[in-house]
Protein backbone atom coordinates (compact mmCIF):
# COMPACT_ATOMS: atom_id res chain seq x y z
CA UNK A 1 0.00 0.00 0.00
CA UNK A 2 1.31 3.06 -1.02
CA UNK A 3 1.63 6.29 1.27
CA UNK A 4 0.17 9.41 0.30
CA UNK A 5 3.55 12.55 1.03
CA UNK A 6 4.07 15.99 0.70
CA UNK A 7 6.37 19.00 0.98
CA UNK A 8 6.00 22.08 2.05
CA UNK A 9 8.65 24.75 2.25
CA UNK A 10 8.50 27.90 4.90
CA UNK A 11 10.39 30.24 7.02
CA UNK A 12 12.45 29.32 10.32
CA UNK A 13 11.17 30.91 12.74
CA UNK A 14 13.34 28.91 15.49
CA UNK A 15 15.40 26.16 13.99
CA UNK A 16 16.16 22.47 14.48
CA UNK A 17 14.71 18.95 13.36
CA UNK A 18 12.28 17.00 14.54
CA UNK A 19 9.66 14.43 13.41
CA UNK A 20 6.31 12.99 15.28
CA UNK A 21 2.54 12.92 14.94
CA UNK A 22 0.29 16.12 13.59
CA UNK A 23 -2.01 18.09 16.03
CA UNK A 24 -3.97 20.26 13.96
CA UNK A 25 -6.26 23.28 14.68
CA UNK A 26 -7.73 25.69 12.30
CA UNK A 27 -8.16 28.11 15.66
CA UNK A 28 -6.26 30.05 17.48
CA UNK A 29 -4.93 28.95 20.66
CA UNK A 30 -4.67 31.01 23.70
CA UNK A 31 -1.68 31.01 26.26
CA UNK A 32 -2.46 32.37 30.07
CA UNK A 33 -6.00 31.58 30.54
CA UNK A 34 -6.53 28.74 27.62
CA UNK A 35 -3.93 26.09 28.37
CA UNK A 36 -2.79 24.08 31.28
CA UNK A 37 1.11 24.31 31.26
CA UNK A 38 1.25 21.34 33.27
CA UNK A 39 -0.76 18.64 32.26
CA UNK A 40 0.00 20.13 28.37
CA UNK A 41 -3.51 20.51 27.88
CA UNK A 42 -5.96 22.79 25.46
CA UNK A 43 -8.28 24.33 28.43
CA UNK A 44 -10.47 27.35 26.71
CA UNK A 45 -14.22 26.47 27.16
CA UNK A 46 -15.33 26.90 23.57
CA UNK A 47 -11.99 25.79 21.92
CA UNK A 48 -12.35 22.54 19.81
CA UNK A 49 -9.35 21.03 21.30
CA UNK A 50 -10.52 21.58 24.86
CA UNK A 51 -8.92 18.83 26.61
CA UNK A 52 -6.56 17.28 24.07
CA UNK A 53 -2.68 17.09 25.09
CA UNK A 54 -0.05 19.03 22.83
CA UNK A 55 2.74 17.23 24.56
CA UNK A 56 4.95 15.86 22.10
CA UNK A 57 2.93 16.86 18.59
CA UNK A 58 3.68 18.58 15.96
CA UNK A 59 1.26 21.47 16.79
CA UNK A 60 -0.42 22.99 13.19
CA UNK A 61 -2.34 25.97 13.94
CA UNK A 62 -2.77 29.54 13.00
CA UNK A 63 -1.38 31.46 15.49
CA UNK A 64 -1.92 32.63 19.02
CA UNK A 65 -4.15 35.30 20.87
CA UNK A 66 -5.28 36.61 24.11
CA UNK A 67 -3.28 37.82 27.14
CA UNK A 68 0.81 38.67 26.81
CA UNK A 69 1.00 35.66 29.02
CA UNK A 70 1.02 33.99 26.02
CA UNK A 71 4.70 33.04 25.77
CA UNK A 72 5.16 32.68 29.94
CA UNK A 73 2.51 30.48 29.73
CA UNK A 74 3.79 28.11 26.87
CA UNK A 75 7.34 28.45 28.33
CA UNK A 76 6.52 26.60 31.50
CA UNK A 77 5.32 23.95 29.19
CA UNK A 78 8.47 23.18 28.31
CA UNK A 79 9.97 23.20 32.25
CA UNK A 80 6.99 20.89 32.87
CA UNK A 81 8.00 18.80 29.65
CA UNK A 82 4.87 19.20 28.20
CA UNK A 83 6.10 21.39 25.31
CA UNK A 84 5.00 19.87 21.93
CA UNK A 85 7.84 19.11 19.73
CA UNK A 86 7.45 21.32 16.72
CA UNK A 87 5.20 24.73 15.97
CA UNK A 88 3.95 25.32 12.56
CA UNK A 89 1.78 28.09 11.85
CA UNK A 90 0.19 30.73 9.37
CA UNK A 91 -0.21 34.02 11.20
CA UNK A 92 3.17 35.45 12.69
CA UNK A 93 2.36 37.81 15.58
CA UNK A 94 4.53 38.83 18.83
CA UNK A 95 3.11 36.44 21.27
CA UNK A 96 3.63 33.02 18.95
CA UNK A 97 7.40 34.00 17.84
CA UNK A 98 8.18 34.48 21.46
CA UNK A 99 6.85 31.83 22.90
CA UNK A 100 8.65 29.40 19.90
CA UNK A 101 11.39 31.21 21.39
CA UNK A 102 11.36 30.14 24.15
CA UNK A 103 10.17 26.64 24.16
CA UNK A 104 12.94 26.24 21.89
CA UNK A 105 11.13 24.19 19.49
CA UNK A 106 11.74 24.10 15.96
CA UNK A 107 9.26 26.52 14.59
CA UNK A 108 7.69 27.33 10.78
CA UNK A 109 6.09 30.05 9.26
CA UNK A 110 5.32 31.82 5.42
CA UNK A 111 4.41 28.44 3.52
CA UNK A 112 4.54 27.98 0.32
CA UNK A 113 0.90 26.61 0.68
CA UNK A 114 -1.96 26.34 3.89
CA UNK A 115 -0.85 23.39 6.23
CA UNK A 116 -4.18 23.60 7.93
CA UNK A 117 -5.70 22.80 4.42
CA UNK A 118 -2.70 19.95 4.24
CA UNK A 119 -2.15 18.63 7.38
CA UNK A 120 -4.47 16.44 9.29
CA UNK A 121 -4.34 15.05 12.95
CA UNK A 122 -2.35 12.31 13.09
CA UNK A 123 -0.18 12.45 9.63
CA UNK A 124 3.73 11.65 10.66
CA UNK A 125 5.28 15.31 10.04
CA UNK A 126 8.96 15.75 9.68
CA UNK A 127 9.73 19.40 10.52
CA UNK A 128 13.51 20.85 8.69
CA UNK A 129 13.41 24.12 10.41
CA UNK A 130 16.99 24.57 9.32
CA UNK A 131 16.53 24.11 5.68
CA UNK A 132 12.62 25.73 5.80
CA UNK A 133 11.00 21.94 4.72
CA UNK A 134 8.61 20.06 6.28
CA UNK A 135 7.61 16.34 5.20
CA UNK A 136 4.18 14.86 5.36
CA UNK A 137 3.24 11.28 5.35
CA UNK A 138 -0.47 11.14 5.31
CA UNK A 139 -2.63 8.20 7.23
CA UNK A 140 -5.46 8.77 4.84
CA UNK A 141 -4.90 9.67 1.08
CA UNK A 142 -5.82 13.28 -0.05
CA UNK A 143 -6.63 15.03 -3.39
CA UNK A 144 -3.78 14.74 -5.86
CA UNK A 145 -4.13 18.95 -5.53
CA UNK A 146 -3.61 18.70 -2.25
CA UNK A 147 -0.50 16.59 -1.91
CA UNK A 148 0.72 18.88 -5.27
CA UNK A 149 -0.22 22.08 -4.28
CA UNK A 150 -1.81 22.83 -7.82
CA UNK B 1 25.75 44.02 24.13
CA UNK B 2 25.96 41.04 22.30
CA UNK B 3 29.86 40.21 22.86
CA UNK B 4 29.51 40.62 27.03
CA UNK B 5 31.42 44.20 27.15
CA UNK B 6 27.93 45.27 29.27
CA UNK B 7 28.16 42.47 31.44
CA UNK B 8 26.45 38.81 31.39
CA UNK B 9 23.45 39.96 31.98
CA UNK B 10 22.65 42.00 29.24
CA UNK B 11 24.57 39.54 26.85
CA UNK B 12 22.06 37.02 27.82
CA UNK B 13 19.53 39.66 27.70
CA UNK B 14 20.47 40.60 24.10
CA UNK B 15 20.93 37.04 22.58
CA UNK B 16 17.39 36.72 23.60
CA UNK B 17 16.40 40.13 21.78
CA UNK B 18 18.34 38.61 18.54
CA UNK B 19 16.70 35.39 18.82
CA UNK B 20 13.07 36.75 18.85
CA UNK B 21 13.88 39.17 16.52
CA UNK B 22 14.96 36.61 13.78
CA UNK B 23 11.66 34.78 14.76
CA UNK B 24 9.61 37.31 14.06
CA UNK B 25 11.70 38.60 10.80
CA UNK B 26 12.73 42.01 11.90
CA UNK B 27 15.47 43.89 10.44
CA UNK B 28 16.79 45.26 13.19
CA UNK B 29 15.93 46.21 16.89
CA UNK B 30 14.98 50.06 17.91
CA UNK B 31 15.82 51.63 21.16
CA UNK B 32 13.62 51.83 23.85
CA UNK B 33 12.89 53.95 26.99
CA UNK B 34 9.26 52.66 28.40
CA UNK B 35 8.71 49.23 29.64
CA UNK B 36 5.98 47.53 31.11
CA UNK B 37 6.27 44.05 32.45
CA UNK B 38 6.18 41.37 35.11
CA UNK B 39 10.24 41.23 35.29
CA UNK B 40 11.25 38.58 38.04
CA UNK B 41 7.58 38.01 39.16
CA UNK B 42 8.03 34.82 41.50
CA UNK B 43 4.84 32.13 41.85
CA UNK B 44 5.01 28.91 43.56
CA UNK B 45 5.61 27.12 40.34
CA UNK B 46 8.41 28.95 39.55
CA UNK B 47 9.99 28.86 43.13
CA UNK B 48 9.54 25.74 43.68
CA UNK B 49 10.89 24.19 40.03
CA UNK B 50 14.26 26.82 40.12
CA UNK B 51 14.97 25.44 43.62
CA UNK B 52 15.14 22.30 42.05
CA UNK B 53 16.63 23.18 38.92
CA UNK B 54 19.13 25.69 39.64
CA UNK B 55 19.96 26.95 42.93
CA UNK B 56 16.10 28.86 43.62
CA UNK B 57 17.14 32.41 44.36
CA UNK B 58 16.26 35.88 42.02
CA UNK B 59 18.52 35.80 39.93
CA UNK B 60 17.81 32.19 39.18
CA UNK B 61 14.91 32.95 38.24
CA UNK B 62 15.32 35.63 36.13
CA UNK B 63 18.37 34.63 34.24
CA UNK B 64 16.80 30.82 33.49
CA UNK B 65 12.87 32.02 32.84
CA UNK B 66 13.15 36.05 32.13
CA UNK B 67 16.05 36.08 30.04
CA UNK B 68 15.50 32.17 29.28
CA UNK B 69 19.63 31.60 29.45
CA UNK B 70 21.43 28.52 30.24
CA UNK B 71 23.19 29.84 32.83
CA UNK B 72 22.78 31.87 36.43
CA UNK B 73 24.04 35.72 35.76
CA UNK B 74 23.83 38.67 37.99
CA UNK B 75 20.95 40.82 37.36
CA UNK B 76 21.91 44.36 37.21
CA UNK B 77 19.54 47.56 37.41
CA UNK B 78 17.01 48.35 34.54
CA UNK B 79 18.68 50.60 32.05
CA UNK B 80 15.94 51.53 30.65
CA UNK B 81 12.68 52.85 32.32
CA UNK B 82 10.43 50.13 33.78
CA UNK B 83 7.25 49.58 35.52
CA UNK B 84 6.04 46.52 36.51
CA UNK B 85 2.00 45.47 35.87
CA UNK B 86 -0.34 44.02 37.75
CA UNK B 87 0.42 41.36 40.43
CA UNK B 88 -1.46 38.37 41.78
CA UNK B 89 -1.25 39.85 45.98
CA UNK B 90 -2.65 42.64 47.15
CA UNK B 91 -0.13 43.54 50.33
CA UNK B 92 -3.69 44.83 52.81
CA UNK B 93 -6.33 42.25 51.39
CA UNK B 94 -4.47 38.84 50.19
CA UNK B 95 -6.17 37.10 52.92
CA UNK B 96 -9.65 38.26 51.75
CA UNK B 97 -9.04 36.84 48.33
CA UNK B 98 -8.01 34.08 49.82
CA UNK B 99 -4.19 33.48 49.34
CA UNK B 100 -2.12 31.07 50.38
CA UNK B 101 0.96 32.98 52.95
CA UNK B 102 3.55 30.94 50.75
CA UNK B 103 2.51 32.65 47.57
CA UNK B 104 2.18 36.19 49.02
CA UNK B 105 5.56 35.99 50.54
CA UNK B 106 7.33 34.77 47.51
CA UNK B 107 5.63 37.31 45.85
CA UNK B 108 7.04 39.60 48.73
CA UNK B 109 10.02 38.49 47.81
CA UNK B 110 10.30 38.92 44.01
CA UNK B 111 8.73 42.36 44.71
CA UNK B 112 11.53 43.40 46.71
CA UNK B 113 14.06 42.33 44.51
CA UNK B 114 12.99 43.87 41.52
CA UNK B 115 12.42 47.12 43.13
CA UNK B 116 15.90 46.77 44.01
CA UNK B 117 17.10 47.08 40.26
CA UNK B 118 15.44 50.34 39.72
CA UNK B 119 11.44 48.98 38.38
CA UNK B 120 8.86 51.09 39.45
CA UNK B 121 6.01 48.40 41.36
CA UNK B 122 3.10 50.06 39.87
CA UNK B 123 1.00 46.62 40.32
CA UNK B 124 -1.62 47.45 37.76
CA UNK B 125 -2.77 46.84 34.40
CA UNK B 126 -3.40 51.04 33.73
CA UNK B 127 0.35 52.12 34.05
CA UNK B 128 -0.80 55.62 32.10
CA UNK B 129 -3.34 55.90 35.17
CA UNK B 130 -0.55 55.40 37.87
CA UNK B 131 2.68 57.71 36.56
CA UNK B 132 3.34 56.24 33.29
CA UNK B 133 2.28 58.00 30.48
CA UNK B 134 4.27 57.99 27.47
CA UNK B 135 3.87 60.89 24.98
CA UNK B 136 3.31 60.03 20.65
CA UNK B 137 5.75 58.35 18.73
CA UNK B 138 7.66 57.22 21.71
CA UNK B 139 8.80 52.74 21.41
CA UNK B 140 7.42 51.29 24.17
CA UNK B 141 7.65 47.82 25.03
CA UNK B 142 4.53 46.33 27.15
CA UNK B 143 2.84 43.63 28.12
CA UNK B 144 -1.27 43.33 29.30
CA UNK B 145 -3.20 43.89 26.35
CA UNK B 146 -5.55 46.80 27.38
CA UNK B 147 -2.83 48.70 28.29
CA UNK B 148 -1.43 48.35 24.76
CA UNK B 149 -4.13 48.88 22.84
CA UNK B 150 -4.47 52.31 24.97
CA UNK B 151 -1.04 53.09 24.17
CA UNK B 152 -0.90 52.43 20.91
CA UNK B 153 -4.44 54.12 20.14
CA UNK B 154 -5.16 56.86 22.59
CA UNK B 155 -1.37 58.37 23.61
CA UNK B 156 -0.14 57.49 19.53
CA UNK B 157 2.83 55.79 21.14
CA UNK B 158 4.17 52.44 19.93
CA UNK B 159 4.35 48.94 20.86
CA UNK B 160 3.10 45.59 20.83
CA UNK B 161 2.39 43.23 22.43
CA UNK B 162 5.64 42.19 24.28
CA UNK B 163 5.75 39.15 26.54
CA UNK B 164 7.22 38.50 29.81
CA UNK B 165 10.97 37.58 28.33
CA UNK B 166 11.20 40.26 25.96
CA UNK B 167 10.05 42.86 28.04
CA UNK B 168 12.69 41.78 31.06
CA UNK B 169 15.43 41.86 28.41
CA UNK B 170 14.30 44.90 27.02
CA UNK B 171 14.32 46.13 30.91
CA UNK B 172 18.47 45.32 30.79
CA UNK B 173 19.04 46.64 27.04
CA UNK B 174 16.32 49.59 25.93
CA UNK B 175 15.93 47.81 23.23
CA UNK B 176 13.08 45.94 21.23
CA UNK B 177 12.58 44.08 17.81
CA UNK B 178 11.70 47.08 15.27
CA UNK B 179 8.35 45.18 14.43
CA UNK B 180 4.76 45.64 13.78
CA UNK B 181 3.37 48.44 15.58
CA UNK B 182 6.70 50.36 15.51
CA UNK B 183 6.24 50.56 11.93
CA UNK B 184 4.16 53.39 9.62
CA UNK B 185 3.12 51.19 7.49
CA UNK B 186 1.47 48.48 10.17
CA UNK B 187 -0.35 51.55 12.10
CA UNK B 188 -3.04 52.45 9.47
CA UNK B 189 -6.67 51.36 9.58
CA UNK B 190 -8.17 48.01 8.24
CA UNK B 191 -11.84 47.79 9.01
CA UNK B 192 -14.08 50.68 8.46
CA UNK B 193 -16.61 50.39 11.95
CA UNK B 194 -19.94 52.78 11.09
CA UNK B 195 -21.11 54.07 14.13
CA UNK B 196 -24.79 55.41 13.89
CA UNK B 197 -25.87 56.27 17.41
CA UNK B 198 -24.46 58.21 20.08
CA UNK B 199 -22.17 55.65 22.24
CA UNK B 200 -22.65 57.02 25.56
CA UNK B 201 -22.40 54.94 28.98
CA UNK B 202 -19.35 53.16 29.67
CA UNK B 203 -21.12 50.22 29.08
CA UNK B 204 -22.17 51.14 25.44
CA UNK B 205 -18.45 51.58 24.67
CA UNK B 206 -17.58 48.16 26.40
CA UNK B 207 -20.28 46.69 23.97
CA UNK B 208 -19.09 48.60 21.21
CA UNK B 209 -15.30 47.64 21.42
CA UNK B 210 -16.29 43.13 22.04
CA UNK B 211 -18.55 43.77 18.72
CA UNK B 212 -15.08 45.27 16.81
CA UNK B 213 -12.65 42.70 18.39
CA UNK B 214 -15.46 39.74 17.34
CA UNK B 215 -15.59 41.37 13.80
CA UNK B 216 -11.82 42.27 13.00
CA UNK B 217 -9.86 39.90 15.07
CA UNK B 218 -6.78 41.06 14.78
CA UNK B 219 -6.98 43.77 12.69
CA UNK B 220 -7.32 47.69 13.17
CA UNK B 221 -10.54 49.27 13.17
CA UNK B 222 -11.93 52.72 12.43
CA UNK B 223 -14.88 53.89 13.96
CA UNK B 224 -16.66 56.74 11.81
CA UNK B 225 -19.30 58.28 13.82
CA UNK B 226 -20.34 60.97 16.60
CA UNK B 227 -17.99 60.31 19.77
CA UNK B 228 -17.37 61.77 22.53
CA UNK B 229 -14.96 59.75 24.61
CA UNK B 230 -13.32 60.13 27.72
CA UNK B 231 -10.45 58.06 28.97
CA UNK B 232 -12.24 55.77 31.06
CA UNK B 233 -14.54 55.03 27.73
CA UNK B 234 -11.38 54.45 25.80
CA UNK B 235 -9.88 52.06 28.34
CA UNK B 236 -13.51 49.69 28.32
CA UNK B 237 -13.73 50.24 25.14
CA UNK B 238 -9.99 48.79 24.07
CA UNK B 239 -9.60 46.58 26.71
CA UNK B 240 -13.05 45.12 25.31
CA UNK B 241 -11.26 44.51 21.88
CA UNK B 242 -8.05 43.29 22.58
CA UNK B 243 -10.31 40.50 24.37
CA UNK B 244 -12.63 39.21 22.12
CA UNK B 245 -10.32 39.77 19.59
CA UNK B 246 -6.53 40.47 19.28
CA UNK B 247 -7.12 44.33 18.65
CA UNK B 248 -3.96 46.26 19.75
CA UNK B 249 -4.64 49.58 17.72
CA UNK B 250 -7.89 51.33 17.04
CA UNK B 251 -8.81 54.74 15.14
CA UNK B 252 -11.55 56.87 16.18
CA UNK B 253 -11.56 59.40 13.07
CA UNK B 254 -11.66 62.93 14.43
CA UNK B 255 -10.45 62.02 17.89
CA UNK B 256 -7.26 59.53 18.37
CA UNK B 257 -3.82 60.90 17.19
CA UNK B 258 -3.23 59.20 14.43
CA UNK B 259 -6.67 59.52 13.06
CA UNK B 260 -7.12 63.30 11.63
CA UNK B 261 -9.95 62.25 9.47
CA UNK B 262 -11.23 58.56 8.27
CA UNK B 263 -9.17 58.52 4.74
CA UNK B 264 -6.04 59.60 7.07
CA UNK B 265 -6.84 56.31 9.19
CA UNK B 266 -6.39 54.10 6.47
CA UNK B 267 -3.55 55.94 4.79
CA UNK B 268 -5.38 56.43 1.24
CA UNK B 269 -6.29 53.15 1.38
CA UNK B 270 -9.61 51.26 1.22
CA UNK B 271 -11.08 49.41 4.10
CA UNK B 272 -10.96 45.91 3.97
CA UNK B 273 -14.47 46.05 4.62
CA UNK B 274 -17.13 48.00 6.25
CA UNK B 275 -19.13 47.11 8.91
CA UNK B 276 -22.19 49.10 10.36
CA UNK B 277 -23.13 49.00 14.09
CA UNK B 278 -26.46 49.92 14.75
CA UNK B 279 -28.88 48.73 17.32
CA UNK B 280 -29.61 44.87 16.54
CA UNK B 281 -25.38 44.73 16.61
CA UNK B 282 -25.30 45.86 20.43
CA UNK B 283 -28.14 43.88 21.25
CA UNK B 284 -26.25 40.55 19.83
CA UNK B 285 -23.46 41.72 21.76
CA UNK B 286 -25.12 41.78 24.82
CA UNK B 287 -26.69 38.96 24.71
CA UNK B 288 -23.73 37.65 23.91
CA UNK B 289 -21.63 38.99 27.17
CA UNK B 290 -24.51 37.82 29.46
CA UNK B 291 -24.71 34.07 27.72
CA UNK B 292 -23.37 32.69 30.23
CA UNK B 293 -26.01 34.14 33.18
CA UNK B 294 -29.06 32.77 34.20
CA UNK B 295 -29.72 33.08 37.92
CA UNK B 296 -30.75 36.70 39.32
CA UNK B 297 -29.72 35.76 42.37
CA UNK B 298 -26.15 37.86 42.77
CA UNK B 299 -23.21 36.84 45.12
CA UNK B 300 -20.90 38.99 44.46
CA UNK B 301 -20.32 42.40 42.49
CA UNK B 302 -16.68 43.29 40.87
CA UNK B 303 -16.05 46.33 39.72
CA UNK B 304 -11.87 47.64 38.47
CA UNK B 305 -11.75 45.89 35.08
CA UNK B 306 -9.07 47.56 33.94
CA UNK B 307 -8.15 49.18 36.98
CA UNK B 308 -10.28 51.78 38.16
CA UNK B 309 -9.60 55.21 37.86
CA UNK B 310 -10.05 57.81 40.84
CA UNK B 311 -13.49 59.35 39.19
CA UNK B 312 -14.74 55.69 39.04
CA UNK B 313 -14.25 55.26 42.51
CA UNK B 314 -16.18 58.57 43.02
CA UNK B 315 -18.60 57.30 40.67
CA UNK B 316 -18.85 54.35 42.66
CA UNK B 317 -18.87 55.64 46.00
CA UNK B 318 -22.00 58.13 44.64
CA UNK B 319 -24.55 55.77 43.64
CA UNK B 320 -23.58 53.63 46.96
CA UNK B 321 -24.32 56.92 49.12
CA UNK B 322 -26.82 55.98 51.89
CA UNK B 323 -26.95 52.38 50.91
CA UNK B 324 -25.38 49.17 52.45
CA UNK B 325 -24.07 46.04 50.35
CA UNK B 326 -26.32 43.11 51.02
CA UNK B 327 -25.90 40.81 53.33
CA UNK B 328 -25.18 38.37 50.66
CA UNK B 329 -23.79 39.77 47.80
CA UNK B 330 -19.96 40.93 47.99
CA UNK B 331 -18.75 44.31 46.43
CA UNK B 332 -14.88 44.50 45.49
CA UNK B 333 -13.53 47.48 43.63
CA UNK B 334 -9.90 46.77 41.95
CA UNK B 335 -7.79 49.94 41.32
CA UNK B 336 -3.30 50.61 41.25
CA UNK B 337 -1.81 51.26 44.54
CA UNK B 338 -1.54 54.99 43.09
CA UNK B 339 -5.15 55.71 42.43
CA UNK B 340 -6.02 54.32 46.06
CA UNK B 341 -3.68 56.23 47.92
CA UNK B 342 -5.36 59.37 46.69
CA UNK B 343 -8.88 57.46 47.58
CA UNK B 344 -7.72 57.17 51.02
CA UNK B 345 -6.37 60.51 51.75
CA UNK B 346 -9.90 61.66 49.93
CA UNK B 347 -11.91 59.59 52.35
CA UNK B 348 -13.61 57.55 49.45
CA UNK B 349 -12.16 54.32 50.57
CA UNK B 350 -13.65 54.74 54.06
CA UNK B 351 -16.89 55.68 52.57
CA UNK B 352 -16.91 52.41 50.39
CA UNK B 353 -15.92 50.45 53.25
CA UNK B 354 -18.57 52.05 55.24
CA UNK B 355 -20.94 51.01 52.76
CA UNK B 356 -19.68 46.96 53.13
CA UNK B 357 -17.54 47.41 50.16
CA UNK B 358 -13.57 46.75 50.24
CA UNK B 359 -11.46 48.70 47.73
CA UNK B 360 -7.95 45.99 46.43
CA UNK B 361 -5.12 46.86 44.57
CA UNK B 362 -2.83 44.87 42.51
CA UNK B 363 -5.03 42.56 40.79
CA UNK B 364 -8.10 41.44 39.73
CA UNK B 365 -10.62 38.73 39.89
CA UNK B 366 -9.26 36.58 37.08
CA UNK B 367 -5.65 37.23 37.71
CA UNK B 368 -5.60 36.36 41.36
CA UNK B 369 -7.87 33.77 40.51
CA UNK B 370 -10.29 34.70 43.60
CA UNK B 371 -14.28 35.17 44.13
CA UNK B 372 -15.56 35.30 47.52
CA UNK B 373 -16.35 31.71 48.42
CA UNK B 374 -19.56 30.26 47.59
CA UNK B 375 -19.85 32.17 44.58
CA UNK B 376 -22.19 31.15 41.31
CA UNK B 377 -23.18 34.42 40.19
CA UNK B 378 -21.19 37.87 39.42
CA UNK B 379 -22.34 41.02 37.66
CA UNK B 380 -19.75 42.96 35.96
CA UNK B 381 -19.56 46.32 34.19
CA UNK B 382 -16.39 45.44 32.11
CA UNK B 383 -16.65 43.42 28.97
CA UNK B 384 -13.17 41.90 29.52
CA UNK B 385 -13.90 40.67 32.84
CA UNK B 386 -17.20 39.14 31.54
CA UNK B 387 -15.02 37.74 29.00
CA UNK B 388 -12.35 35.99 30.74
CA UNK B 389 -13.77 35.20 34.61
CA UNK B 390 -17.02 32.69 34.05
CA UNK B 391 -14.26 30.79 32.16
CA UNK B 392 -11.76 31.44 34.57
CA UNK B 393 -13.98 30.64 37.85
CA UNK B 394 -16.66 28.69 36.45
CA UNK B 395 -19.19 30.87 37.15
CA UNK B 396 -22.13 32.64 35.63
CA UNK B 397 -21.66 36.82 35.19
CA UNK B 398 -24.46 39.21 34.34
CA UNK B 399 -22.90 42.73 32.59
CA UNK B 400 -24.20 45.71 32.40
CA UNK B 401 -23.94 49.36 33.57
CA UNK B 402 -22.14 50.04 37.59
CA UNK B 403 -25.33 51.36 38.05
CA UNK B 404 -27.04 48.21 37.56
CA UNK B 405 -23.99 46.30 39.30
CA UNK B 406 -23.97 49.01 42.50
CA UNK B 407 -28.29 48.42 42.56
CA UNK B 408 -27.11 44.24 42.56
CA UNK B 409 -24.42 44.61 45.33
CA UNK B 410 -27.11 46.85 47.11
CA UNK B 411 -30.22 44.04 46.62
CA UNK B 412 -28.65 40.95 46.31
CA UNK B 413 -30.61 40.77 42.96
CA UNK B 414 -29.57 41.36 39.13
CA UNK B 415 -31.76 43.79 37.28
CA UNK B 416 -30.07 44.87 34.45
CA UNK B 417 -32.30 45.45 31.01
CA UNK B 418 -31.16 44.69 27.98
CA UNK B 419 -30.90 47.51 25.48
Amino acid sequence: MSVDTAVLKGRKVVGGVVEGEALVTRQTISGWGGINPTLGTITETRHELRGVSFKDKILVFPGAKGSSGWSAMFHMTRLSGTAPKALLFTEMTTKVALGAVVMRVPSMTDFDRNPLDLIETGDWVKVDADRGIVEVRMIAPRSAALRTGS
Amino acid sequence: MLDGKDGKARQKAMELLVRYGEALGAERLVATDNIAGVPGSSNPFLAKYYHQHGGGNHDAIFSLFDLDSDEIVEVPKASAHTCHLQGGYDPDNWQLLGASPEGFKISQESEAYIAGRGVQILKTCTPYLAGNVPKKGDHCAWMESSAVVYCNSVIGARTNTEGRESTSAAMLTGKIPDWGFHLDENRLGSHLIEVDFEIESVMDWGMLGYFCGEVVGEKIPVLNGKFKADLIRHKHFGAAAASSGGVEMYHIAGVTPEAPSVEAAFGGRKPLEVIKYGLAEKRRTYDNLNSRAKDTDVDYVMLGCPHYSLEQIQGAVELLEGKKVNANTQLWVFTSRAVKAVADAQGLSKRLRDSGAVLVTDTCSSIAQAVPPGTKVAALDSAKQTHYLPAIMNIQAWFGTTQDCINAAVTGRWNGVRP
